[in-house]
């Protein structure tokens, strides 16, 4: 049998049981919608997957994308399999009807594209960030932006990339120098050299739509000069015909570690006289434009952790239920048949170490998705407002943990199957790169955690940080309830006071010492703030499994319950405790590593 | 043309069926459900059919549990354009759904059936064949390829050995093997114009068919787990056990 690419019955869990994706029918948004249809996408996406995806997987990763100086050669099924992506649907899924979406709920849509992502991750990142691109010129451009560039996008005729990232700005986007000016046409010429831009040319799509940070001449320094652009590589004519080239030139390719599918180009604007740039809203306001992007990106790239350990865990299931090797220690008799690996202690370790970091990020990453579509479709403004604070703290946790926990679920995939895992028979070592890139891009984990400690803790007076942190007591108060929880419960309580204490001396220290300083264990405190809310997560998969078991569901169920209950358990015992090593080192104001001196090194 | 096409739900083919633990059915209560892939592949050569001009309407119908509406559903969004559902909590079996066939053809006057050539939980191959019998259309059974013209269908069939292709009058029953066509996947907005096609309900009774079973399932238990095998030593030691100790040879 071949491994699943992801659990089914993992997933239902997670839309009905959790997350109760069925009462999303009753916003008027999603009224024609019922499980029957959610379920009709999902296996849609699924035969797209296993059809398009997964047999290309290897291929993708073997034979990367090349340029020979005029134009991007890559295996042609990437075409196919994106055309199919495009033609079922399933690329703008959650866009209007009239868009040709299926206006699905988010937490839903999510779900569908994880098995693209599972199958592909790579390759679905082509119309993903097209996607991402389109949702971002819909909420902040003019109806004629809309009309000229969404609606190309959302039927896939064009795709779209974000430009950010320079070879001199990185992490530190407010020294970015990509320059705009103003032409006598009212356009604006852009010239610059962007970095990493990924899907930045290809020929999947007739046109490919940059949204392009530049600073205007003249505009401040720092991110209060930052505008974004809308910067197509083929001009439109206003009929909708593509015109001529724009002044955008791809100077070369990156070669990846993993994500081979997906182009990774740096691009020259204005080698000529500057690329035709057409300004997003209003002048030095494009970071915060391009931040409705990059939360929506945040996610998805958290979602990408999460799903590709998903798949590696289901794989190394898969092979650890069939390998024989070895004897248990209680067995002397050397001509016994040898066990199937899954009966050893260390690689049982292995397999729910991976199922707790995998099916908690992962169900971390539907809350965020539930909560970005609440932002926008709650009943009422105070649900609105408030699902927005509470995604917003999240965000770079929804970002961080799953992109740094995926990569280790991936690495114990590659443990389970020991040699076998080391080569590329398998997939799991790919899983492994692609995997790795996620706590890179779009904010490094270091700079997540600044975000974290230095912007959304203390943000709105400690709004978002206070609504966590009671959106927790709440499940602590449910779980109290049940006997088999209430252990659990006390524990993330416990841990909850440790984290209050350890914030609040922290931010203290910045009184004392350089913010410098006290910040160097920002890592360890968004760590400790993030198994604290991924170990809530699990407490509240526990909830719904624990109040499963006492329906007396079928054997099957009951089995599924009883693993989920065990993960949370494993959460507990074995991850939890780990978070108060970390408050240790930030509340005692640790400076090991700060106060090293680089001659010292 | 109008082209009747009938679909199953059955369980998924991805799931492992076991028996239940009392022996007296196979355990699939809790498990997926889903069309019948023989049944998908006969849907799918209606709409091609119908893209290239030739059937003008696809109704598609399913007899069972309310739940089949989930199937029927699926093929309208694959392309039928209308559904009926024979609605029945009694376990079905092939002469009771041709049955229902038979009345739903006098009904309905396709020219055209398609059906699966079996349904992979019963796995009986008997469906197409009886409706044959009850209303004595031609029939073209296993078909790997199907064509219309001048007021007949040619099926090339797939038999022990090779293949047969047979010309049937109109109206006739065609029964699908897995290598007619490939089924496409429903797309998202066809998934939801689906909704909005016309699906009726009817029950056997309104059809004036018995649909009680005639056979009785008396023990259904699980296939016997093969036992590890051994390693030879040589040709000659395989020669000798063939010979001597599974008495082959
Ligand atoms: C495969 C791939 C795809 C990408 N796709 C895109 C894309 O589509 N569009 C786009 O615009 N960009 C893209 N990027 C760029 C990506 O977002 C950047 O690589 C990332 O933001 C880090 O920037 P940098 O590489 O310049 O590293 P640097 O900023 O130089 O960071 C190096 C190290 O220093 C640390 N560091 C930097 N500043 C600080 C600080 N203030 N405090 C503490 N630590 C700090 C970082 O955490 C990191 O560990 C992509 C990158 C890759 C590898």
């Amino acid at each position: 049998m071949v491994a699943p690419l992801l659990s089914e019955r993992d997933l239902e869990f997670l839309l009905y049981e959790l997350f109760d994706a069925e009462a999303m029918t009753q916003r008027a948004r999603y009224c024609d919608h019922n499980r029957e249809t959610f379920n009709a996408a999902l296996q849609t996406a699924r035969t797209v997957a296993e059809k398009f995806f997964l047999p290309i997987r290897q291929k993708v990763d073997s034979e990367q994308p090349t340029f020979d100086g005029k134009a991007v050669h890559m295996i042609p099924e990437i075409k196919t399999a994106v055309d199919a992506v495009i033609e079922s649907g399933l690329a703008s899924c959650t866009a209007d009807y009239g868009l040709g979406g299926m206006q699905l709920p988010e937490v839903v849509a999510n779900a569908v594209s994880a098995y693209l992502s599972a199958a592909g991750s790579t390759t679905l990142g082509y119309t993903s960030l097209t996607n991402a691109n389109a949702n971002l010129i819909s909420a902040h451009g003019t109806a004629e932006q809309i009309e000229k560039w969404v609606v190309p996008m959302r039927d896939g005729r064009f795709a779209g990339t974000m430009a950010m990232t320079e070879p001199g700005a990185g992490s530190g986007l407010a020294d970015l120098t990509t320059s705009a000016v103003k032409d006598e046409n009212g356009h604006y010429r852009i010239s610059g050299s962007k970095i990493f831009i990924s899907g930045g040319d290809h020929e999947l799509n007739d046109n490919i739509v940059h949204l392009v940070l530049a600073r205007v001449k003249g505009a401040p320094q720092g991110v209060k000069g930052i505008s974004l652009f809308i910067v197509p590589k083929f001009l439109v004519n206003d009929d909708g015909s593509l015109g001529e080239k724009n002044d955008v030139a791809l100077a070369g390719l990156f070669h990846k570690m993993g994500g081979r599918g997906h182009t990774s180009t740096a691009l020259s604007f204005g080698e000529r006289d500057g690329a035709i740039g057409y300004l997003v809203g209003e002048e030095n306001k494009g970071l915060s434009y391009m931040f409705h992007m990059m939360n929506e990106a945040r996610i998805l790239v958290g979602t990408m952790g999460a799903v590709t350990a998903l798949t590696g865990y289901q794989y190394s299931l898969d092979y650890a239920k069939e390998r024989p090797q070895g004897r248990l220690l209680a067995e002397k008799d050397p001509s016994s048949p040898p066990v199937s690996i899954i009966q050893h202690g260390d690689v049982r370790r292995m397999l729910l170490a991976q199922k707790a970091y995998a099916e908690g990020a992962y169900a971390l990453c539907l809350l965020g998705a539930q909560l970005s579509d609440d932002e926008k479709t709650a009943e009422t403004e105070a649900e609105r407002k408030a699902a927005h604070t509470l995604l917003d703290f999240l965000t770079p946790i929804i970002k961080s943990w799953p992109s740094e926990y995926g990569p280790k679920a991936n690495d114990l995939a590659i443990q389970v199957l020991g040699g076998h895992g080391y080569i590329n028979e398998h997939p799991v070592e790919m899983f492994y790169r692609d995997n790795r890139l996620n706590p890179i891009h779009e904010g490094t984990t270091g700079i997540q955690s600044l975000d974290l400690l230095g912007r959304k803790v203390p943000m709105n007076q400690f709004a978002g940080y206070q609504a966590c942190l009671s959106a927790m007591e709440e499940t602590i108060a449910i779980a109290k309830q049940s006997e088999a929880l209430a252990g659990f419960a006390d524990d993330l309580s416990t841990s909850i006071t440790t984290l209050k204490t350890t914030t609040e001396t922290v931010l203290a220290a910045t009184q004392s010492m350089t913010v410098d300083a006290a910040f160097c264990n920002s890592v360890s405190y968004l760590n400790l703030f993030g198994h604290v809310v991924v170990a809530w997560i699990w407490l509240k998969q526990g909830v719904v499994a624990d109040a499963a078991l006492s329906s007396s569901p079928h054997k099957s169920d009951e089995d599924f319950y009883k693993g989920k209950l065990q993960a949370m358990a494993f959460f507990f015992r074995h991850e939890l405790p780990l978070t108060h090593h970390w408050a240790t080192i930030i509340s005692d104001l640790d400076t090991t590593h700060f106060d090293m001196q680089e001659a010292w090194f | 043309m109008k082209i009747l096409v009938a679909v199953k739900r059955v369980v998924d083919y991805n799931v492992k069926v076991r028996p239940k633990a009392d022996g007296s059915d196979v355990d699939i209560d809790n498990a997926k459900k889903a069309i019948n892939p023989f049944c998908e592949i006969a849907v799918e050569e209606a709409v091609r059919l119908k893209e290239k001009g030739i059937a003008s309407e696809i109704v598609v119908v399913s007899m069972g549990t309310k739940q089949s509406q989930e199937q029927i559903r699926t093929a309208m969004a694959l392309g039928a354009d209308r559904g009926i559902l024979v609605e029945t909590d009694v376990e079905l079996q092939p002469l009771a759904v041709s049955k229902c066939l038979q009345k739903l053809v006098e009904k309905e006057n396709p020219e055209l059936v398609i059906l699966g050539k079996q349904s992979i939980d019963g796995d009986n191959n008997q469906t197409g064949q009886m409706l044959g019998a009850l209303t004595g259309m031609p029939q073209g059974t296993f078909a790997s390829e199907v064509a219309i013209a001048d007021g007949k269908v040619a099926v090339t069939r797939e038999i022990d050995g090779g293949l047969q292709t047979v010309s049937l009058s109109l109206p006739a029953i065609v029964t699908t093997d897995l290598r007619l066509n490939e089924p496409r996947y429903a797309t998202l907005p066809n998934i939801m114009k689906a909704k909005k096609k016309p699906l009726e309900t009817i029950s056997p009774d309104d059809l004036g068919v018995a649909v009680e079973p005639r056979v009785k399932t008396l023990k259904v238990e699980p296939p016997a787990t093969r036992e590890a095998g051994v390693k030879v030593g040589s040709v000659a030691e395989l020669v000798e056990k063939l010979k001597n100790e599974a008495k082959v040879i």
